[in-house]
C-alpha cells in the first residue's frame, strides 16, 4: 500500500467506512487488553443492575484503540497520531454493529515543517451516533519524509 | 456557579499521585491490544518495518493508560488499587456511587517502546456544579494525566472528563 501523503488529501476527503460486529468477546477482550478490570465491561449483571445499561459495553481506552486502528488503516504506518479527543454519547454493546466513518476537516504544515491532517471520525450503531472523535495525524510530505523521525521542537502535536 | 468546598478547591491544579508503572512496557500487551481491535499496522507486527520507520518496535500510542492500570491483585495488598485515583477520590468526596467517563483527549509525544518504564502524575483541573443528566444527578470533573519515560521524556498527556452521579 502506498503511504498517504499530505498532498494526497484535502478538506472534505472521506475515509472508507469500517463496519464491525461487536460481540461479548469484543468487549471483554478490549477491557482485558487495556487492563480494565471494572465489572461493567465483563459482568452482565453488574452492568444491567448497577450501571442500569442493557449489557456490558466497550470501555473508553479500547475505543481509543479502535479510533487509532481506523485512522492508521487509512494512513499506513508512516502516519503518526498527534492528538485525539473523543466524546462518548452512548455505549456500544454486544450485538451492535459499529460503523466508523471519517472525513478530513483540514490540512496544514506547521512551523516545524510537519504536515498534518485533521479528521472527524464518527461511530454509529444504526442511526445513533455513539462516539465522535477529532484526530490530528501527521502525514509524510513526500516519499522520503517520515513524521516518526521528529522529536523535541520538531514535533508539535 | 456556587463555590467548591474548600478542600476540593485546594486540589485544583495540584500535582497528585506521582507513581511509576507496575511493570515495563511489554510486547505481549501490545499484541493483545492490536488483536483486540484487529489492528494490522506493521509497526506492531513486523520488526523490519518498525526498524525502518520508528527505529524499533513501539507501542500503539493509544495504549498510554494501559501501562498504569494496576494489577487486579498483588501480594500483600489489602485494598483494591484504583487507576485514575483522582476520579475515585471525587466520587467518594461527593458521595456519588456511580461514575462514567464522557470525554477523553490524548496528546502523543515521544513513542513508547517495549522495556520503557513510565511514570505518571495526576492533576485535577476542574469540578462542576451539580448537574442532572439522563444518567442521574452529580458532577463533572476534568483530570489531566501526564506520562514520562525513564529518561524523563514526555510521552503523552491524557485528559479525562468524568461524571459521578447517583441514579
Amino acid at each position: 500500500m502506498s503511504p498517504v501523503l499530505l498532498s494526497d488529501v484535502k478538506e472534505g476527503f472521506e475515509l472508507d467506512p469500517l463496519s464491525y460486529d461487536v460481540n461479548a468477546t469484543t468487549v471483554v477482550l478490549g477491557a482485558l487488553a487495556t487492563r480494565d478490570w471494572r465489572p461493567q465491561h465483563h459482568d452482565y449483571h453488574f452492568a444491567t443492575e448497577r450501571n442500569g445499561v442493557q449489557d456490558i459495553f466497550i470501555n473508553a481506552p479500547n475505543q481509543a484503540a479502535w479510533f487509532e486502528r481506523y485512522v492508521t488503516d487509512w494512513t499506513g504506518p508512516r502516519g503518526r497520531l498527534g492528538r485525539m479527543r473523543f466524546r462518548m454519547k452512548g455505549s456500544v454493546f454486544p450485538g451492535d454493529t459499529m460503523v466508523f466513518t471519517g472525513a478530513v476537516t483540514g490540512t496544514e504544515v506547521d512551523d516545524a515543517g510537519c504536515g498534518w491532517a485533521d479528521l472527524e471520525v464518527t461511530v454509529k450503531v444504526g442511526d445513533e451516533v455513539k462516539t465522535t472523535c477529532s484526530a490530528r495525524v501527521a502525514l509524510p510530505m513526500s516519499d522520503d519524509d517520515n513524521p516518526w523521525s521528529r522529536g523535541g521542537d520538531r514535533w508539535k502535536p | 456557579m456556587s463555590p467548591l468546598p474548600a478542600d476540593v478547591a485546594e486540589l485544583i491544579g495540584k500535582v497528585q499521585y506521582e507513581e511509576t508503572g507496575d511493570f515495563p512496557v511489554e510486547r505481549g500487551y501490545i499484541w493483545t491490544s492490536a488483536a483486540s481491535v484487529e489492528n494490522g499496522n506493521p509497526l506492531f507486527w513486523d520488526d523490519a518495518v518498525a526498524d525502518e520507520i520508528t527505529g524499533g518496535p513501539i507501542a500503539p500510542p493509544t495504549m498510554l493508560s494501559t501501562w498504569f492500570r494496576p494489577h487486579h491483585w498483588a501480594p500483600g495488598r489489602t485494598t483494591q488499587a484504583l487507576p485514575l485515583q483522582v476520579h475515585f477520590d471525587m466520587k467518594e468526596r461527593f458521595e456519588l456511587p456511580e461514575a462514567v467517563m464522557s470525554d477523553n483527549s490524548l496528546t502523543f509525544y515521544e513513542p513508547v517502546r517495549p522495556g520503557d518504564v513510565l511514570s505518571t502524575r495526576q492533576v485535577l483541573r476542574s469540578v462542576s456544579d451539580e448537574k442532572t443528566t439522563k444518567l442521574g444527578t452529580g458532577r463533572f470533573w476534568d483530570i489531566d494525566v501526564e506520562y514520562r519515560n525513564q529518561r524523563g521524556d514526555l510521552v503523552g498527556v491524557e485528559s479525562w472528563t468524568g461524571f459521578g452521579y447517583r441514579r
